[in-house]
């Protein structure tokens, strides 16, 4: 049923009860194309994509849990294209080209909103290397402006310009950035794959990998042996883990990330708002809830919590930056585990086993790169080549000498 | 508008009336109230409006779980959007005000979403406000997000002051009711460490409800005996409107303390809130149990309140909520609420009882309707009459109270903060904490105990065997007989009710009702962490307090599944809302961060510096001197008076680290990829350090001071960084080592003095020869100062390229060290230079710094790659120096940058492009890494990381900053601008 | 993890006291060759459960810890001296 404010309309005067599932509750097939391990919003993307711009439906997404119960259910729902590489921006812009018309595409509101990305700095040094970041999105056709701090005042004057112990100096603004509603981006693609033929399986994890003769030849789940041509890992937090599987070793830890919501005020800030000074970031969800995060805790987990020091580390920032939110409250904290790489930078590449392919390492920026993501992953899947903008994203990088390191922070993830 | 307040009863202060404002309107209460209470007894029924609908909301709770009565508290500065009123203590002149409504609470032209309801389901947003794409953001978000929200947020400051506090103790008991108070009394008397927190503002959590008898005396005056006894405890700490929020790692407990939240006029020198983090051998979660509200059509009337409330508001506070009551049960603990309200005089119409069997004890002359369901309250905004279903008859009975009790869910939150999953007890009907907690117990009505004397003897159990875990000789007092205790058994949940002919609402404040969940689950959003995440049931400021357990059980009855299978969505902090400001302490605005200062920098200070933020530390940007307008003029100068005579600068902000031990040298070998196993006693020597990865991590000098004695200097940016690497490299890496490790940034004031008359100057400080012969480039060692008054460190080493010396001098003397230089270099010309100055410099030497040093660069990139020994055996990034990529050719290198034009400037962040090329980001050929006006050169210059640069001198080039709109015409030079063969520093 | 760290010569301390690196992993010798070297510098196994890992008493003795932790349930198992628990 295709979704539109006149279908809204009929099935309301119909009580509506006409509503059909957004998407079917397949049995496993004893086997298909691809299988990709991991329900989440990458898993999902790629699934749509194989199918909707590769043909590829003979497909099955794999998920341990419910679809989008890992990052893309739980992150701060930011958008942006403002990277500082040439192997990572081109990518992070067709991600965003994607989100500009993804509702469209997949027939689902992700409410994709572009209110703006803004990155405040403090100091001459930080102006400089904003200044060389938007540059760089400037070359390759991405808007960036460079605001003073009167233009930053302008906008945002409810920030501590007076009593600061850094004094804000001003702001790179990518005003394509913006957020989007994260659970409905995993049931969008959901929705969109399974209307191709995908079978999105559910409270089905997979256990081991069996291969033959150097080969995939299928997965081991809860719910029994499923075989596959080709298998897609994109199980980002526990891509080790299944990596192992396969008895492969990863350039990557699992940290914990946390983020957190505040009640919900009227309208309060407009786009998104980075702090130069510390680690916090926050816009407002349509809701009215004020969404913020921070630095990663620091150490390897796969409990999705965090700890009380780096709450309060967090949200000082959050009131140093902003006076005003003294006396909001803070709702609730959640964690969600990353996939921390050796230089910050995700890995979407084929690896050692001919038919097995991996979508990891995607550190805290993998939501905003859930549709390039989907599309380079369907595309190295069904041809067999990277697509041109990930094809930086190589498994062999570190190995090679040639990482993607936006920070310059080496081989220590918690540092990324 | 007559008073809801009966003549008698309630713990309120009868003669102590305090004024307060709702909507502007005086109105009052009396000390004890909450400003819930005060609001029913002026009779004041509609608070607030919902989220979605804007439906009229009255008071539901008395306690944490309240999600319709909040309101804004106070004004300015101190306004607080969300205010729970049933948590906020009234005082006198407190001023509340409702929320989401437009133009007033009474006509809220919001309401008018309820009309389009059928149209508004769960998850509507998701189908619609897609065409055309580009009125998203333009139309429908905008209007959506202007309807979003509860409260209005001030943006102004907060006046007030907070803080935190650790605290250690044996057992943290959280809550203190009946079980709560009798665990701290058992364990209290037996000698542990006892903190015992309740988010109430006076300890006895239902007791201060209850009409039962305890021990021959009232049940509040039997708790304030138990608070009594606790407080004469010296090892017991009470603290009360303390809420604790959350469970962390290591029995470490998160708690909000709300210091001054009740008081008119707060002390200036008290905090508003304190932080505190309790770390506790044991916890006892004594947290009690949320009443569950019953799910029929309009339940969120106001005048339908949960029936434990009714009773708190009708025994602690002396109101009726209502002139005629009703109430719906599904349990016994109705009929307490029955007697209570017969016993005051109030007329209670009905009980309806689900059940079919009578309650065997139930006296009162209230008409009692067995097996009976209310299927609707009416009334809009005010409750006016229910509509009872029974034995296939419906009836309206006219009533302006509804007091209603689903059963009771034991308030297991902190109990899964740390990952464990509540159980289902279908004997229970209700979830229950996880079993086989570490450190952590529940009793009383958390513990699924019902009654007040099972509440008393479950506590002091309890409380008695957890400090016997942890040694203390315990024993459980015998309980007290309790007299006219109703025990609530429980009974089969209610999760429904049929026949209603309007919305049933589960939760209240997001307005999700029962049709909502079944449509999340008709469109295979039937997990509940979907069901959630659709619908945004238990998302509001309450977090499914209320609503998440009906939620279940409707999930549970829609899919066939028992409640079990269902699950919980995940129980996560804060239990309770917590404000920024007592998360944040005192670390916000000037006192976010630390301040460093070096020992020069009042002496800085007293010379007009220009302080500038570098880290932590402030340091002398510049010294502007009378006249000097404009920052460059005073850089200009300072810069030109280095070059032609002599300045002196402050270095004190770097890291100075001493190393000292029979291996230090072996040790600087192995840290340094270039050689220093054999640098000479009295020498300096430039060292590069890289991390294991190959990437060089930092620079700085290292001189041997003697034999077994180094001092290495850092970048001030890495210095605490490298001080850890280094230790790291002692500690974990080469135990065997004979050194040791010292930091002594703070011990030195270290000063730079640089210029051609540099040795003039300090050949007056210096009692040793410092003549070119007997100390030249690069020789370091102690001296004797200003007639053996003082020793020294001096080290000849340059980084203005200039003939120069730093000399370090224990840090107090630091200040008279550079008077007496200044004054002994007056005749030279001398001038005080700041870190601009020290920039332009080293740009114009071209000496790299953490601009260039960016993470990603290895020393060949730097021109460095001579540095990097080949014979050494082993040093840090030694082996993964050696990967393809890092030797590749195409690796952007360190080059130096003039524009083609003297006339035009250009700035660091600027991208490098060759001339001609279009501009892509295919094309980047580098950018500027540092900039500035070289007085020397005569124009804009700057070092560049540019594709393989080294091989590019002068090539013509663009520089490309389109972020600014300026595109300059370059050259591409060696990265050194002034006296290349390095003559001004030795001689 | 661990809100605490019983440190050996300072006792139970609280998180924000400590620096953690990575991965308590044996320093490879300098001719064990380039593959030996990138696994060391650059793969994990990054297990769900029992881990050891190099922490820094920052703001207490300033001794480098090997912290043996379950990355599962954030319990301390152990912390001892760097020099002496070598991995």
């Amino acid at each position: 049923m295709r979704y539109s404010a006149l279908s809204v309309f009929l099935n309301g005067l119909k009580g509506n009860k006409s509503w059909q599932p957004a998407w079917r509750d397949p049995q496993p097939k004893p086997h298909y194309d691809v299988i990709i391990v991991g329900g989440g919003g990458h898993g999902l993307a790629t699934a749509y994509y194989l199918a909707k711009e590769f043909g590829s439906t003979n497909v099955a997404v794999l998920e341990k849990g419910y679809i989008g119960s890992g990052n893309v259910g739980r992150n701060t729902t930011i958008i942006r294209s403002n990277y500082l590489l040439p192997g990572n921006n081109p990518f992070y812009e067709l991600s965003m080209k994607l989100w500009e018309g993804l509702e469209q595409d997949f027939n689902f509101n992700a409410m994709v909103s572009q209110r703006g990305v803004l990155n405040l700095f403090h100091s001459d040094a930080q102006r400089d290397a904003y200044t060389r970041r938007g540059n760089a999105m400037r070359l390759h056709g991405v808007d960036a402006d460079l605001l003073d701090r009167s233009q930053v005042k302008a906008m945002l004057p409810f920030l501590d310009y007076d009593n600061s112990r850094f004094p804000i100096q001003g702001g790179l603004i990518q005003r394509r950035g913006g957020t989007v509603r994260h659970d409905a981006v995993a049931w969008g693609y959901a929705r969109g794959a399974d209307s191709r033929g995908v079978d999105i399986i559910q409270n089905c994890e997979v256990t081991g990998i069996r291969r033959e003769n150097g080969r995939v030849t299928g997965v081991e789940t809860s719910r029994g042996f499923i075989g596959c041509d080709r298998l897609a890992l994109a199980a980002a937090g526990n891509s080790s883990r299944v990596a192992a599987m396969a008895e492969m070793r990863l350039p990557i830890e699992s940290h914990v990330l946390q983020a957190f919501v505040s009640e919900a005020i009227k309208p309060f800030i407009d786009g998104v708002v980075t702090f130069g000074a510390g680690h916090f970031y926050v816009s407002q969800s349509d809701k009215g809830g004020l969404v913020f995060g921070g630095d990663i805790d620091g150490y390897n987990s796969y409990a999705q919590r965090g700890n009380l020091a780096t709450v309060e580390h967090v949200v000082e920032a959050g009131k140093a930056m902003i006076p005003a939110l003294s006396r909001l409250r803070v709702l609730r904290s959640w964690g969600g585990i990353m996939d921390m790489s050796m230089d910050g930078s995700p890995i979407i590449d084929r690896t050692h086993i001919d038919n097995l392919y991996l979508n990891a390492g995607w550190c805290y920026g993998g939501f905003k790169a859930t549709p390039a993501s989907g599309f380079c992953f369907a595309h190295l899947i069904a041809k067999g080549t990277p697509q041109q903008t990930a094809s930086a994203f190589r498994l062999d990088r570190f190995a090679r000498g040639y990482m993607l390191d936006e920070k310059g922070q080496g081989a220590q993830p918690n540092l990324h | 508008m007559t008073s809801y307040r009966l003549p008698t009863g309630g713990l309120v202060d009868r003669t102590a009336p305090l004024s307060f404002t709702f909507d502007g309107k005086a109105l009052s209460g009396l000390a004890g109230d909450s400003l819930a209470s005060a609001l029913l007894a002026n009779g004041v029924r509609l608070v607030g409006r919902s989220f979605k609908y804007h439906r009229p909301r009255g008071i539901l709770t008395a306690g944490a779980s309240e999600p319709n009565a909040l309101v804004t508290v106070g004004t300015g500065g101190r306004s607080e959007p969300n205010s729970r009123a049933t948590m906020q203590e009234l005082y006198a002149g407190l001023v509340a005000t409702s929320q989401n409504r437009w133009p007033s609470l009474d006509l809220d032209i919001g309401a008018l979403n309820g009309l389009l309801w059928p149209f508004l389901g769960a998850g509507f947003y998701y189908k619609t406000f897609m065409w055309p794409g580009a009125l998203w953001e333009k139309l429908y978000e905008p209007f959506i997000r202007k309807a979003a929200g509860l409260g209005r947020a001030t943006y102004e400051s907060d006046p007030d002051q907070y803080e935190k506090q650790w605290a250690h103790c044996d057992l943290l008991v959280v809550g203190a009711g009946p079980a709560g108070l009798s665990a701290a009394l058992a364990a209290g008397r037996a000698g542990a460490r006892v903190i015992v927190a309740d988010e109430q503002a006076h300890a006895g959590g239902a007791l201060l409800s209850e009409t039962a008898t305890i021990g021959g005396a009232s049940a509040p005056c039997f708790a304030a005996a138990m608070v009594a006894e606790l407080q004469s405890l010296p090892n017991v700490q009470l603290l009360t409107r303390a809420t604790v929020f959350g469970w962390y790692d290591d029995m470490v407990f998160g708690a909000v303390e709300r210091v001054q939240k009740h008081v008119a006029a707060p002390q200036a020198h008290r905090p508003m809130e304190r932080l505190w983090r309790i770390v506790a051998r044991r916890a006892l979660l004594a947290t009690g149990a949320e009443e569950r509200p019953l799910v029929f059509g309009g339940n969120d009337t106001p005048g339908v309140m949960m029936a434990g409330a009714a009773r708190t508001y009708l025994n602690r506070y002396g109101i009726a909520a209502g002139r005629k009551a009703a109430i719906f049960t599904t349990n016994d603990s109705g009929y307490a609420l029955a007697r209570d309200l017969e016993a005051a005089g109030v007329e209670l119409a009905a009980i309806v009882d689900s059940r079919r069997q009578r309650p065997s004890d139930y006296r009162g002359k209230a008409r009692l309707i067995s097996g009976a369901i209310v299927t609707d309250a009416r009334g809009g905004k005010s409750l006016s009459s229910i509509r009872v279903s029974h034995d296939g008859r419906t009836e309206d009975i006219s009533v302006d109270l509804l007091a209603m009790s689903g059963g009771f869910n034991p308030v297991i939150n902190l109990a899964c903060h740390r990952g464990g999953r509540p159980v289902w007890s279908d004997a229970q009907g209700a979830f229950l904490a996880p079993e086989s907690l570490a450190g952590l117990a529940l009793a009383g009505a958390a513990n699924a105990v019902t009654g007040i004397a099972a509440c008393l003897a479950d506590g002091a159990e309890a409380g008695a065997r957890l400090a016997a875990e942890l040694g203390f000789a315990a024993a459980p007092d015998s309980t007290p007989s309790v007299e006219d205790d109703i025990i609530a058994a429980p009974t089969a949940p209610l999760w429904s009710v049929p026949g209603s002919k309007v919305k049933a609402f589960v939760d209240f404040q997001n307005d999700v009702h029962v049709k909502d969940l079944g449509l999340a689950v008709r469109e295979g959003y039937g997990h509940v962490e979907l069901a959630k995440r659709y619908t945004t049931m238990g998302m509001a400021t309450d977090q499914g307090k209320l609503s998440n357990v009906n939620a279940i059980g409707l999930l549970a009855q829609v899919r066939g599944v028992s409640p079990g299978e269902v699950g919980t969505t995940t129980f996560r902090p804060f239990y309770t809302p917590v404000s920024f400001a007592a998360l944040a302490g005192a670390h916000h605005g000037r006192h976010f961060q630390p301040v460093r200062k070096s020992p020069m920098h009042d002496w800085a200070k007293a010379r007009g510096a220009t302080f500038v933020e570098t880290g932590l530390w402030y340091r002398p940007a510049w010294f502007p001197q009378p006249g000097e307008t404009h920052w460059r003029t005073s850089v200009d100068r300072e810069v030109r008076n280095v070059r032609a005579n002599v300045g002196l600068c402050d270095m004190s902000t770097l890291g100075k680290i001493e190393i000292c031990g029979s291996d230090a040298a072996a040790f600087l070998d192995r840290v340094y990829c270039n050689p220093f196993l054999k640098l000479p006693v009295g020498k300096a020597r430039y060292g590069l350090m890289l991390r294991e990865d190959g990437m060089v991590y930092d620079d700085g000098t290292t001189s041997r001071i003697a034999e077994d004695r180094f001092f290495m200097t850092t970048t001030t940016a890495y210095a605490a960084g490298v001080m850890n690497h280094l230790e790291f490299c002692s500690q974990a890496l080469w135990p065997e080592l004979d050194m040791r490790l010292a930091s002594a940034t703070d011990q030195w004031a270290q000063l730079a003095v640089a210029g051609p008359k540099a040795r003039a100057v300090l050949s007056q400080i210096v009692d040793d020869d410092i003549s070119d012969a007997a100390f030249p480039f690069l020789a370091a060692g102690e001296v004797s100062l200003c007639g053996s008054a003082l020793r020294g460190r001096l080290f000849r080493i340059s980084f203005s390229g200039e003939l120069a010396y730093e000399l370090a001098v224990p840090a107090g003397f630091g200040p008279a060290i550079a008077d007496a230089i200044m004054a002994a270099g007056e005749a030279h010309g001398i001038c005080a230079y700041g870190a601009e100055a020290l920039a332009v410099l080293r740009i114009e030497k071209g000496h790299v710094t953490h601009n260039e040093i960016n993470g990603t660069v290895v020393p060949s990139d730097l021109g460095l790659g001579r540095m990097v020994s080949a014979k050494k055996p082993d040093f840090i990034g030694r082996a993964m120096l050696a990967r393809e990529g890092l030797q590749a050719p195409g690796r952007a290198q360190l080059v130096g940058v003039v524009p083609l034009d003297k006339a035009d400037a250009f700035r660091s962040g600027a991208h490098i492009l060759a001339a001609g090329a279009e501009t892509t980001l295919e094309n980047d050929q580098g950018y500027i890494t540092s900039s500035c006006f070289s007085p020397h050169v005569g124009s804009s210059i700057g070092l560049a990381l540019v594709r393989n640069g080294a091989a590019r001198h002068g090539e013509e080039i663009v520089i490309w900053n389109g972020l600014r709109g300026e595109i300059t015409r370059g050259r591409l030079c060696a990265p050194v601008f002034v006296d290349p063969e390095g003559g001004r520093l030795h001689g | 993890m661990a809100s605490l760290i019983t440190c050996p010569h300072c006792g139970a301390r609280p998180k924000e006291e400590f620096t953690v690196k990575s991965a308590a992993l044996p320093r490879p010798s300098a001719d064990a060759g380039e593959a030996v070297w990138f696994d060391h510098v650059y793969l994990r196994d990054n297990p769900r459960g029992a881990y050891e890992e190099y922490w820094h008493h920052t703001s207490g003795c300033r001794r480098w810890l090997v912290v043996s932790r379950n990355t599962a349930t954030h319990e301390v198992a152990d912390a001892r001296d760097a020099s002496e628990a070598r991995p």
